[in-house]
């Protein structure tokens, strides 16, 4: 197992560095000169020859690209332009938020799609299976931002005056405001420092830090406004883990292993649990992963539908605005967490099934 | 001792054996054809497809306006964002009819929503076929030449993976420039891994196969084997992969649409339609309703039809 992880883990190294070497290029593609889109139009040759100096911009493109590697491990990702701060602060303050989102909607993909996939397998060929598969295939075909849209539009203006009614836009209501955990608990870090840094990255997880200091409000406001985009986010993924869950499940009940199961007298019950549903859900996990990217892609779209100022957003707007210094640093974190957690599932399947690790 | 006239009789049912042998079996073409006219599924979306494909050729008869056709000044009674009027539904007559609304600009969401499968249907097709042809000769060549070849050109599609599909479509459209012919060149930049994947797997197994082998003691050339031999044999995966593929390359530059990155106004696209008035979900929905039920009926079309072809071609997946 231990040489399944290293020889594993470094296959993901070579697909990390590709990444960053493709981000590197595609910025320096955009037309236009950094330091006129900078320092403006008027920019001087005197000035850009400065600037240019400044951020490294005059050494040949190998070195340029040798010193953004080092920035991008030690996780430097410069400053935006136009919020003039450091891009890893943005990152501190957004990304708990498309986190949130996509685990969220992870969740609410895994909780209904398996056990969704698990009652048309178990109803196969009546009319519970076709149902279900139609939906699903309906959920498939269905453009995120349409739902996202849709779904505001039912909960937070038709169902308004019920006890349905959710709130169509933002993270939390106006004027609310989430006391992160360390301060609720009185610890105190040196101004600045990487600890204080990354207390404030997990104190942004609203609805964690919320849950862990008992602020039940402000726990209920964040859940509430997460549901909606939530939802709209989940319903792809939540129609593809469904079928695959069911054709898995399927093929699984023709197994030997399962006659076997029930020529021993198992109860039915106990035959899908213990029998067909483990072995089952092995490819489950591999589309669950597969399916983070999806999510990350839609997120940019869920948060623009939702007004939420996630990465995905602030990416976007970055590109629209020619930040170049978010969109790359922006860029890199995504895919790079993208390549990690689908390293972190090929591993959990190799754990899951013992046959894998052996080639 | 056999009659003579037995004899005739047992030959009669030898000669209708012979027949009943002599008589073609069915081609794999056939059986795969027999299956997916079976299956509900591929049938309803080939139904879709077909009834989408001829609505796009045959819009300008459908489409009571033309798309881009600004009403206002030239119709009288019409209004922006007017919700659909449809007088045999008991419509005001004095209004004038326009079955799904009219948008922001008083142009005809329905004839609007016509025109846009024309859009939809080429770019998904465009799209696909770029990224087939790309990606099969790239995965063919990977697969059978082997050796450092097939490392970098598998590297390098495992870099193009290891973006979320969109995010890299966004970058990709962000320094060439928003526009819907760049949309599509992005979105089948990002879908060629999968079919160079896929073709390099077949073409892997077909390597060794017994009609290789004598292709190749008959002293044909490696690139007429790869091409005439083992590329035809391989398709049947990448058939089906298109099929979603297509799917999948109409919801996303919708999705890039939306993100203002694909088709610009005035160029009626579900997209963008939906995008340009989504901020006025709550006052006039029916302008991001329909849009979008049109993407997803679309989408839903191909993925159907791609489903049935996958269960017919693929007779070890029936159940």
């Amino acid at each position: 197992m231990l040489s399944f992880i290293i020889r594993r883990t470094l296959l993901a190294i070579p697909v990390l560095i590709g990444i960053v070497v493709v981000v590197f290029f595609l910025i320096r593609a955009i037309p236009g000169d950094p330091c006129t889109a900078i320092l403006g139009e008027q920019a001087t040759e005197e000035a850009c020859a400065r600037f240019d100096e400044a951020n490294g911009l005059n050494e040949p493109i190998f070195i340029q690209l040798g010193i953004y590697m080092k920035n991008v491990v030690t996780f430097d990702l410069g400053e935006s332009i136009r919020f003039s701060r450091p891009v890893n602060q943005l990152l501190i303050e957004r990304l708990p938020l498309t986190i949130e989102l996509a685990l969220s909607a992870l969740t609410i993909a895994v909780a209904v799609g398996v056990p969704l996939g698990v009652l048309a397998a178990r109803k196969h060929n009546t009319a519970v299976d076709t149902a279900t598969m139609a939906f699903a295939n309906v959920g498939v075909s269905m453009p995120v931002f349409w739902l996202g849209l849709m779904l505001a539009y039912v909960f937070a203006l038709v169902l308004r005056d019920t006890a349905f009614a959710l709130p169509p836009s933002g993270r939390l209501p106006a004027g609310v405001f989430s006391d992160p955990y360390y301060e609720v608990w009185g610890w105190t870090f040196a101004e600045g420092s990487a600890w204080a840094k990354f207390h404030e990255f997990i104190g942004n997880h609203y609805i964690f830090n919320s849950a862990i200091t008992g602020q039940w409000d402000i726990f209920r406001a964040a859940v509430r406004h997460m549901i909606l985009p939530a939802v709209a986010l989940a319903t792809i993924p939540l129609a593809i883990i469904a079928r695959i869950t069911r054709s898995s499940l399927l093929e699984v009940m023709g197994k030997d292993y399962i006659r076997t199961a029930r020529a021993k007298g198992a109860k039915e019950k106990r035959v899908v649990r213990r029998h067909a549903l483990r072995n089952s859900l092995l490819p489950v996990v591999t589309i669950i992963g597969l399916q983070l990217g999806l999510l990350l892609g839609g997120a940019v779209l869920t948060e623009t539908v939702f007004n939420l100022a996630g990465v995905g957003r602030a990416l976007f707007d970055a590109i629209e605005g020619r930040d170049y210094a978010i969109v790359q640093g922006f860029t890199v974190i995504i895919a790079a967490g993208y390549v990690i957690v689908n390293l972190l599932v090929d591993l959990s399947y190799a754990y899951l099934d013992p046959r894998i690790r052996v080639d | 001792m056999l009659s003579r006239r037995q004899a005739m009789e047992q030959l009669e049912a030898m000669a209708a054996d012979a027949t009943l042998l002599t008589e073609k079996p069915l081609s794999q073409g056939r059986l795969a054809l027999r299956r997916f006219r079976q299956r509900r599924s591929g049938m309803v979306g080939l139904a879709i497809i077909s009834f989408l494909v001829l609505v796009a050729i045959f819009a300008p008869l459908i489409a009571p306006f033309e798309p881009n056709n600004v009403l206002v000044g030239e119709e009288e009674g019409v209004v922006r964002r007017a919700p659909p009027c449809v007088h045999v539904l008991g419509c005001d007559d004095e209004l004038p009819q326009h079955i799904l609304g009219t948008d922001g600009n008083t142009r005809d969401q329905f004839s609007r929503i016509v025109f846009g499968s024309r859009v939809s249907l080429t770019l998904g097709f465009f799209t696909v076929t770029i990224a087939l042809v790309v990606g099969t000769l790239l995965g063919a060549i990977a697969g059978y030449t082997g050796g450092w070849l097939d490392n970098i050109i598998m590297r390098i599609m495992d870099v193009v993976l290891g973006f979320p599909s969109l995010l890299l479509a966004i970058a990709i459209v962000s320094v060439f420039g928003a526009g819907l012919r760049n949309a599509l060149i992005a979105i089948a930049v990002v879908s060629i891994p999968a079919y160079a994947r896929v073709m390099r797997a077949q073409v892997l197994a077909l390597k060794e196969a017994d009609f290789v082998s004598a292709a190749r003691a008959l002293g044909a050339a490696p690139r007429q084997i790869l091409l005439r031999r083992i590329v035809p044999n391989a398709m049947t995966p990448l058939v089906v992969l298109a099929t979603l593929g297509i799917a999948t390359a109409i919801l996303e530059a919708a999705g890039l649409s939306f993100l203002g990155l694909g088709a610009q106004e005035p160029q009626a696209e579900w997209g963008s339609m939906l995008a340009r008035e989504r901020n006025q979900v709550f006052t006039s929905p029916h302008l991001v309703f329909f849009p979008g039920l049109a993407i997803m009926i679309t989408v839903l079309g191909f993925n159907l039809m791609g489903d049935g072809l996958r269960d017919a071609l693929d007779p070890t997946l029936n159940r």
